[in-house]
C-alpha cells in the first residue's frame, strides 16, 4: 500500500465538512489530489507542525472535526506535539500517521520509525484511542470507524515508501489563497482581511 | 521583585483588543502574566514555540486571534514557522517576546539573541516594538491595528522588570 493508495480508500470516508490539515512533503500533494476540499489546509513548510495546526483548530472550534494528516518524518520532527495533543484531550481531533519510514520527498533517507513505533508513543502519550493498520483490507475496514471516533485519536498507517519522485503536482492554491478558504468554510467572517498588496509594517 | 505592570490590566487590555487565544512556552519575565491568563483558563503551554506557533496559525484559521508568548531564546526556535507558515500565508499572531539579554547583562546563554533581537525581527519583517513598561499597555492596539491591517504576526518586547 502506498500513500496514493491509503488516501484513495481513507478521503472517501471524510465527512464532508472536517477539517484537514496535511503535513507537508507528499503527504500534502498526493492528499490534494486525492480530495481537495475547502476544509483542506495544505503545509508546504513548517514540517512538523500539522498535529500543532489541527489541534489549535480543534480547540477553538470544538465543535468542528479536525483531521492531520501526518507523515513519520513531520511527527518525530515534533514529537512534543503528542504530549500537548494527548494531554488537551481534545475530542475533535483525529490524527492519522503515514508511516513509510522514511522522507519520501527529499530521496528517502530513512527515519527511525521501524525502530520507534510512534502508535506506541501516542498510545503512551495518552491518547484515547490508537490504532495500527498495515494493509489495504485493514485500512478500509478501519477508516469509517476511526473516522468517528472521540479524539483524541490516532491512526498510523503503514505504507510502502513509494517510487522516487512526486506522487503528484505541487499544491495548486497560493498559500494566502489557502488561509482565506479555510477561514471562510469555518464560518470566520472576513471583514477584517484587506487586499494582500497591502503594507502595513510601519 | 513586582512587576510595574499589573498583569490583569495587560490580559483586560489583550482581551478588549480582541485578542483570544493564548498559547506560549514560559519565561520568568512574564511569570505574573501567566499567571493571570492561567488563573482566567486561558492559557495553553506548548513544548516548544514552534508548536505554539502552529497551535496559534490554526486557532487564526478557525477565527481566532492569536497571542503566542516566549523569551527571546524562543524566537530562534520559530524562524521556520515564522518564514514558512504566517509570514508565508497571510496567517498573524501577536508575539509577547521577552528580552533576555537586555543590554547585556544577563546569563551567558542570553547574550548573543539579546544583543541581535531588533534586528533579527527586523531582517524577518516583523514590525515590534519595545516599550518602556508605561508604554507596553498603549502599545496593544498598535498590535493589534497592525494584525487588522497586514495579516502578518507583529511582536511586542517585553524588557525585564514589566511582569516579574
Amino acid at each position: 500500500m502506498t500513500l496514493t493508495d491509503a488516501l484513495a480508500l481513507l478521503t472517501p470516508a471524510i465527512p464532508d465538512g472536517t477539517v484537514c490539515i496535511h503535513a507537508n512533503g507528499h503527504i500534502g500533494r498526493a492528499g490534494c489530489a486525492a480530495r481537495d476540499r475547502d476544509e483542506c489546509f495544505y503545509m508546504i513548510g513548517s514540517m512538523g507542525l500539522a498535529s500543532s495546526i489541527g489541534l489549535g483548530v480543534a480547540l477553538a472550534q470544538p465543535r468542528r472535526r479536525v483531521l492531520v494528516l501526518d507523515g513519520d518524518g513531520n511527527l518525530l520532527m515534533n514529537l512534543g506535539a503528542l504530549a500537548t495533543i494527548a494531554a488537551a484531550r481534545p475530542p475533535n481531533l483525529l490524527h492519522v500517521c503515514f508511516d513509510n519510514g522514511a522522507h519520501a520527498s527529499t530521496g528517502g533517507q530513512p527515519t527511525v520509525s521501524d525502530r520507534v513505533p510512534l502508535d506506541e508513543v501516542a498510545r503512551a502519550a495518552g491518547y484515547r484511542f490508537v490504532g495500527r493498520v498495515e494493509t489495504r483490507a485493514a485500512l478500509a475496514a478501519e477508516a469509517p470507524a476511526f473516522l468517528a471516533r472521540e479524539g483524541p485519536a490516532f491512526l498510523l498507517v503503514r505504507i510502502a515508501l513509494g517510487p522516487p519522485g512526486p506522487p503528484a503536482p505541487r499544491i495548486p492554491h497560493a498559500p494566502e489563497t489557502m488561509t482565506a478558504r479555510v477561514r471562510r468554510a469555518l464560518g470566520v467572517p472576513s471583514v477584517s482581511e484587506v487586499p494582500s498588496d497591502s503594507e502595513g509594517a510601519r | 521583585m513586582s512587576g510595574s505592570l499589573p498583569a490583569d490590566h495587560f490580559v483586560d487590555r489583550l482581551l478588549a483588543a480582541g485578542f483570544d487565544f493564548f498559547v506560549g512556552v514560559p519565561c520568568s519575565l512574564v511569570k505574573t502574566l501567566l499567571v493571570e491568563l492561567e488563573r482566567r483558563g486561558l492559557y495553553l503551554g506548548e513544548t516548544r514555540e514552534d508548536a505554539a506557533l502552529g497551535m496559534a496559525a490554526g486557532a487564526y484559521l478557525a477565527g481566532r486571534t492569536p497571542v503566542v508568548v516566549m523569551q527571546n531564546s524562543g524566537l530562534g526556535v520559530s524562524l521556520n514557522a515564522l518564514g514558512s507558515l504566517h509570514l508565508l500565508y497571510r496567517i498573524p499572531a501577536l508575539l509577547l517576546v521577552t528580552w533576555r539579554g537586555y543590554q547585556g547583562e544577563d546569563a551567558p546563554e542570553h547574550l548573543v539573541m539579546g544583543e541581535v533581537l531588533p534586528r533579527l525581527l527586523e531582517v524577518f519583517g516583523v514590525p515590534f516594538r519595545a516599550p518602556p513598561p508605561e508604554a507596553l499597555e498603549p502599545a496593544v492596539d498598535w498590535a493589534a491595528a497592525c494584525i487588522r491591517e497586514t495579516r502578518r504576526p507583529v511582536a511586542l518586547v517585553v524588557r525585564p522588570g514589566i511582569f516579574e
